[in-house]
């Protein structure tokens, strides 16, 4: 038993000291805003140790040996792949604290155990890019969606929250228990819960059907939490009820989560049966994207529609990974790549059409899209971030959605069979569809008259607060920065992909 | 005894809870079937474990943190349903259709 390396358990470390700080801060100072300010404090000290994980190679101080780091007998590895997840996870929830401070601050409510819980599901989320192993898998799945649960329902007063926190609860742990028996199927016929353990052995498995049965359930868990087809039904009463802030982080925070967890059971646990989850996760995709762009179009509240169009977001995000694990192991490491490009973008643009969506809904008060008439002539510059932000998710270049989609299509008819073609023809039918509703949004915004009785100076007057203006920037600078130079993300997509070739993908 | 009869006792109260998650219209009648399902997830785990003879006993450190999983569930689930009963004056998830499509 080797010491165990502090340094790469470094972003956890902090991340749960920040957790029990925010705490400590809470009952200390009445000044709500400071146990945000300490909680991204936190985050931006969670950062740094990945960053010098992630270049150790050019550090003095840093002893690496060049190997992965592989934790706890393989139970818990930092690699690329996980560390360019973790860098995403606390940016999400560092522009998710930012949307929450203005937001918890322009009513009464509970402000520091809010803040408490998003970091915990933070730390959930940075611990689930590491696991290995299903125990260590199944306690991040549940520290990222316990306290989401809890956040969804944090307008207490609210039926609808009320009613948005019950529903993601009851389909969360009705898929956790789906998932629990999977994983006792599987543990039964390998007698392992290690990733590389059960790759090296779900080749020679007797009792096959069981095993199968056992891997699907694992997957169809994890479906609930990427918000696949046959466990949305959550998703866009969730997203409508619970606060945006809150929102904005199931959509990128644990809808990451979740896309990690499935991408490293599946290629790191299951590579053997490929053929079975392959097409799987292809009918999964199929049906996500289709169903979610044909719903999304009829949608009139705008939090909703970006719950139909996430939905559909994660059938994109799986097509290039189910096509090419349907059609044998030949480019898996490119659909892997394909898959951590669009997640990196795709965090950057959905939290940025958070932040526009909750300081046009702060002033207009309401999600509705009928009272966003006219918004281009109040406010030109909230009008043209609206436009920014969901033409990327349209994907539309220069901006940063087009490269997402570019790296999909280039996946799946890399893949050079009809599982691949058929998948990026309907990728390219529903793109078609999805650009119907992302522009309807922006034509309301622009070419709409503003609703009558709609006092337009003082809409005018009213003033964003500094730190969802900031989030605001920050994201809108790194859409169009990710969308005029692609290699940046390109590059993460790569580096994430490493994973695969370690395993001769 | 072979490991048939006990994996059979955690298949059936994992389909019990699996039927009455699907069937019951009381949220808390709800949340005792998923603990339900993940009683015989853990009934289960265990008899992996002693028919497979573990020599790092995987599946009953997992059992143990599966009751304290289910425990934390409970837990968030009674906050939600009773913030819920507050509001609403019941615990049917039936009446609970503000949003639909």
């Amino acid at each position: 038993m080797s010491a165990i390396d502090y340094h790469a358990l470094l972003p956890e470390i902090i991340l749960a000291l920040t957790v029990l700080v925010t705490l400590v801060v809470d009952i200390v100072t009445r000044k709500k805003y400071l146990v945000a300010v300490t909680a991204m404090v936190g985050m931006f000290a969670a950062i740094i140790p990945v960053l010098t994980l992630a270049f150790c190679g050019s550090l003095e101080f840093c002893t690496s040996t060049g190997a992965d780091r592989v934790l706890f007998g393989g139970s818990y590895v930092v690699d690329s792949y996980s560390l360019v997840f973790k860098g995403l996870f606390i940016f999400a929830a560092f522009i998710a604290l930012l949307l929450s401070v203005g937001y918890l601050e322009s009513d009464r409510y509970y402000e520091g155990e809010f803040y408490f819980l998003l970091v915990a599901s933070a730390l959930g989320a940075v611990v689930m890019a590491s696991s290995r192993d299903f125990v260590s898998m199944v306690v991040a799945l549940e520290l990222v969606s316990g306290p989401a649960f809890l956040l969804a329902g944090w307008r207490k007063g609210d039926p609808k929250s009320n009613e948005a926190a019950i529903k993601f609860f009851i389909s969360g742990v009705l898929a956790l228990a789906l998932l629990l028996m999977g994983v006792s199927m599987v543990y039964g016929l390998t007698g392992t819960q290690q990733f590389d353990q059960l790759a090296a052995q779900s080749a020679s498995i007797s009792e096959m059907p069981l095993f199968v049965l056992g891997v699907i359930f694992i997957l169809l868990g994890f479906g609930f939490k990427v918000s696949a087809v046959p466990f949305h039904f959550w998703t866009p009463d969730t997203y409508e009820g619970a606060p945006a802030p809150v929102t904005a982080w199931l959509s990128v925070g644990s809808k990451g989560a979740g896309f990690v967890g499935l991408l490293s059971i599946a290629y790191l646990a299951f590579p053997a049966v490929a053929d079975v989850w392959g097409p799987v996760l292809w009918l999964v995709a199929f049906i996500s994207m289709t169903l979610g762009n044909i719903v999304a179009i009829k949608q009139t509240n705008v939090l909703r529609l970006l719950g139909y169009s996430s939905i559909a977001q994660a059938g994109f995000m799986l097509a290039p990974f189910g096509a090419a694990a349907a059609s044998g192991s030949d480019n898996l490491e490119e659909a892997f790549y394909a898959t951590v490009t669009y997640l990196v973008i795709y965090a950057v643009m959905n939290l940025g059409a958070f932040a526009v969506v909750i300081i046009i809904a702060s002033r207009v008060g309401s999600f509705e899209l009928e009272d966003w008439g006219g918004l281009s002539s109040w406010a030109p510059g909230l009008a043209m971030a609206l436009a920014v932000f969901f033409m990327s998710l349209a994907g539309i270049p220069p901006l940063a959605g087009w490269f997402a989609k570019f790296a999909m299509f280039q996946a799946t008819i890399g893949v050079g069979n009809w599982w691949g073609y058929s998948i990026a023809i309907a990728a390219a039918i529903n793109a078609v569809i999805a650009f119907v509703y992302y522009s309807k949004v922006v034509k309301v915004a622009f070419m709409d008259p503003v609703p009558a009785g709609v006092d337009v100076e003082a809409l005018e007057r009213m003033e964003t607060p500094a730190p969802i203006a900031f989030a605001l920037g920050l994201t809108a600078f790194g859409v169009i920065l990710l969308g005029i130079f692609p290699g940046l993300a390109a590059n993460l997509g790569e580096y994430g992909a490493q994973v695969v070739a370690a395993f001769g993908g | 005894m072979t490991v048939v009869q006990f994996v059979l006792v955690g298949m059936a109260f994992f389909s019990i809870g699996l039927y009455g998650v699907l069937s019951r219209k009381n949220a808390v009648l709800i949340l005792a079937s998923v603990e339900l399902m993940l009683a015989g997830v853990n009934i289960n785990m265990v008899t992996f474990d002693t028919y497979l003879q573990d020599q790092l006993h995987a599946g009953q450190i997992f059992s143990l943190f599966i009751i304290a999983l289910a425990a934390a569930e409970v837990g968030i689930g009674i906050a939600i349903i009773l913030l819920i009963f507050r509001n609403l004056q019941t615990a049917d998830v039936d009446s609970l259709d503000l949003m639909k499509d």
